[in-house]
């Protein structure tokens, strides 16, 4: 499939020559020395990635590693000096005038991180901007100011000025100005980043739930590694105008390309970030319902552990086994089915793992990861205890 | 040895001369439409004024006042107009008046196009802002004269200088107001592919009105202080009451004439500023 869009070796240079300086990029010179030598600021360099349609793609980097100018780049408002950007495989840096105007008011929209909303203009009329520019007429316009203003939450405010606001509503008319034209794309530029701790998160849950209906293609800025992490499928880090690395979450958790970025996931509380199904283990060796006694005190002493799950011939679970119950079992000359206990735990694969650990701890077992009540994998206090630091 | 040598000497005065001579030849047919443009505008806003009953007058300054500010300015600038009536100087206000509204309106119209321009065009701004710079620096009067070479005596000459006087501010002002609207705003309004015309109607000018409604104001006072002036070239009204006494050492009339102007100054300037910062404020007010 062909990716939504394309980042081709961009580079973005500020000053009065910027193509003169981009043979320095190739040279082994750092962003402060080609500022020494040149007097002009790289404000991204050489930076390549995909995004695939409908994915959240995460920017992350502290303050002046080049996130603004690169999310600038996808709709043209800062021109790359150099490189391609590729939507749908056509390069929008050779576009015309005219087919730039058309690509911004169809295809892509932007949100700002101080909202840049007209204080002039109603909320209603600044969610039907894009629609004015467009020349769509005053009855579809009013239409679709309805169906956007209602689906940001922000009914009964269409009449009142942006200042009026507080600013988790304003960011929402930001929102909602930004999908009336039903883009593709949707440039988040630190949108959450001047709210309060708890309106921020109540956004970004939003915008989760927003994106399982519409299913744009997000290209998401943050300094926050928790947002960062939170919304993002996948994640690029950036410093000093070049990307570090590009991943999931996960696979920045687990294999960090360097100690940069070492440091900078240090502080991520995983728990969130981690779910059964990343951390469980497959199970090794299982009791099967029919097993006797002696098989399954084989079996145990073979796994090195000292219970195992015990299933049926479906895989579904029964009930779970400790070798002290079994070799006291087999003494008293019982039967595998009347000495299994059930006070195991069981867990859904998609559960993160900051929301078990109190179950966890209930456990005397490893948890049961179930999957229509067949057993697919166990995850052992110790992981549990593994993905937190 | 101290003093300059009579000898050496230049005359610029004589090719400035003739270059004028030059210009009011092959030029008389624009010099004629402005005449007669500007002569037109004046006229039928003169009769206008003077058409109006002075007691209607009052009472339109009256509720003005009591809209945009509060029923004790009504009552201040109604006794004031009253008083300018009483002085016998009602038809040498509403002549001063007319002259001040006209060059405002050309000089708005103008001032605020160029000051755009200026705004979109950083060749033009720094070509442009040291001749502001320099127009600002020069007595009034100064401005008199490209007028009198051209017009001669009377009111023409009078209008025209009133508004190359008055055209700084206004454009400085549209200027700085439209490249002081915030990047983000102006990158929100671009983001979503407007023409530039589009930007400029939609988010540019709206966003930089308030700013430019200051940039109106100073022009208002400028060209009335003007149009006072401007009595040294024959222009009646106000100013050439307050030049006549000065010249008959009149201290009265000179005194009454003077404080005509201060009144009409007061009125114009607190009356456009309510204006101005009540369009501005609409959407506090409709929450009250
Ligand atoms: N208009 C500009 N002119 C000159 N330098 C700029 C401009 N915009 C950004 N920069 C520089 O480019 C670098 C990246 O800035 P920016 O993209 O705003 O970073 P971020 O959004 O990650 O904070 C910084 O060093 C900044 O100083
Ligand atoms: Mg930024």
């Amino acid at each position: 499939m062909m990716s939504k869009l394309e980042i081709n070796s961009v580079s973005k240079i500020y000053g009065p020559h910027p193509t003169k300086i981009v043979p320095y990029l190739e040279e082994d010179l750092t962003k402060e020395e080609i500022f020494q030598k040149t007097g002009h600021t790289v404000g991204i360099r050489n930076v390549s990635f995909e995004v695939k349609e409908g994915e959240i793609f995460v920017i992350m980097g502290l303050s002046g590693s080049g996130k603004s100018t690169l999310i600038r780049c996808i709709n043209m408002l800062h021109e790359p000096t150099d490189g391609k950007v590729l939507v749908d495989g056509e390069d929008i840096t050779a576009y015309s005038p005219r087919q730039l105007k058309k690509f911004r008011q169809r295809k892509i929209a932007m949100v700002f991180q101080h909202f840049g909303l007209f204080n002039h203009r109603t909320v209603a009329e600044n969610v039907g901007y894009g629609l004015e520019i467009r020349k769509i007429s005053a009855k579809e316009r009013a239409e679709i100011i309805h169906k956007r203003i209602e689906s940001v939450g922000l009914k009964g405010w269409e009449n009142k000025y942006p200042d009026e606001l507080s600013g988790g509503m304003q960011q929402r008319v930001g929102l909602a100005r930004a999908l009336a034209n039903d883009p593709d794309i949707l440039l988040m530029d630190e949108p959450f980043s001047a709210l309060d701790p708890l309106i921020r998160r109540e956004m970004q849950q939003e915008l989760l739930e927003l994106q399982q209906r519409l299913k744009k293609t997000i290209i998401f800025i943050t300094h926050d590694v928790n947002e960062a992490f939170k919304l993002g499928n996948r994640v690029a880090v950036m410093k000093n105008g070049e990307v570090e690395q590009i991943g999931s979450p996960i696979e920045i958790l687990r294999k960090p390309a360097n100690t940069y970025i070492e440091a900078f996931v240090k502080e991520i509380d995983r728990s969130k970030i981690f779910q059964v199904r990343h951390m469980m283990m497959d199970p090794q060796a299982v009791i099967q319902l029919w097993d006797d006694l002696e098989t399954a005190i084989d079996k145990i002493n073979a796994s090195g552990c000292s219970e195992l799950y015990v299933v049926n011939e479906e895989e579904k679970i029964q009930g779970i086994l400790s070798l002290d119950d079994a070799l006291h079992g087999l003494e008293g000359g019982k039967d595998l089915r009347q000495i299994i206990k059930d006070d195991y735990e069981k867990v859904a694969k998609n559960v993160y793992i900051q929301n078990l650990l109190e179950q966890s701890i209930k456990s005397f077992y490893p948890l049961a990861v179930v999957e229509n009540e067949r057993l697919i994998g166990v995850l052992p206090q110790n992981r549990i205890l593994e993905s937190l630091v | 040895m101290y003093e300059f040598p009579a000898k050496l000497t230049f005359h610029i005065g004589s090719y400035i001369d003739r270059i004028v001579d030059w210009l009011t030849v092959h030029w008389a047919g624009f010099f004629g439409a402005v005449k007669s443009g500007l002569l037109w505008v004046f006229v039928h806003l003169n009769d206008f004024l003077t058409w109006v009953p002075w007691w209607y007058f009052i009472l339109v300054i009256f509720l003005l006042a009591c809209q945009f500010k509060s029923i004790g300015s009504g009552i201040l600038y109604s006794s004031f107009l009253f008083l300018i009536g009483m002085f016998g100087l009602w038809e040498a206000t509403m002549y001063t008046l007319t002259i001040v509204i006209s060059s405002v309106v050309i000089t708005i119209m103008i001032g605020i196009p160029l000051g755009i321009i200026m705004a979109s065009n950083n060749r033009f701004e720094t070509f442009i802002k040291p001749l502001l710079d320099a127009m600002q620096t020069m007595p009034s009067f100064v401005y008199l004269i490209p007028g009198i070479f051209f017009f001669g005596l009377g009111l023409v000459p009078g209008v025209l200088s009133t508004i190359i006087y008055a055209l700084p501010p206004i454009m400085r002002l549209t200027n700085l107001a439209i490249r002081g609207v915030p990047e983000e705003v102006v990158e929100a309004g671009l983001s979503f592919g407007p023409s530039k015309w589009q930007l400029l109607i939609k988010v540019q000018i709206p966003q930089a009105l308030p700013t430019i409604m200051t940039g109106v104001n100073q022009t208002t006072m400028m060209a009335l202080a003007m149009v006072v002036v401007a009595s040294m070239v024959g222009v009646e009204g106000l100013g050439l009451e307050v030049l006549s006494a000065l010249n008959r050492i009149d201290v009265a009339q000179g005194f009454e004439a003077g404080i005509s102007i201060v009144f009409i100054a007061i009125i114009m300037d607190r009356l456009t500023l309510a204006i101005s910062n009540r369009t501005q404020s609409r959407a506090r007010k409709e929450r009250n």
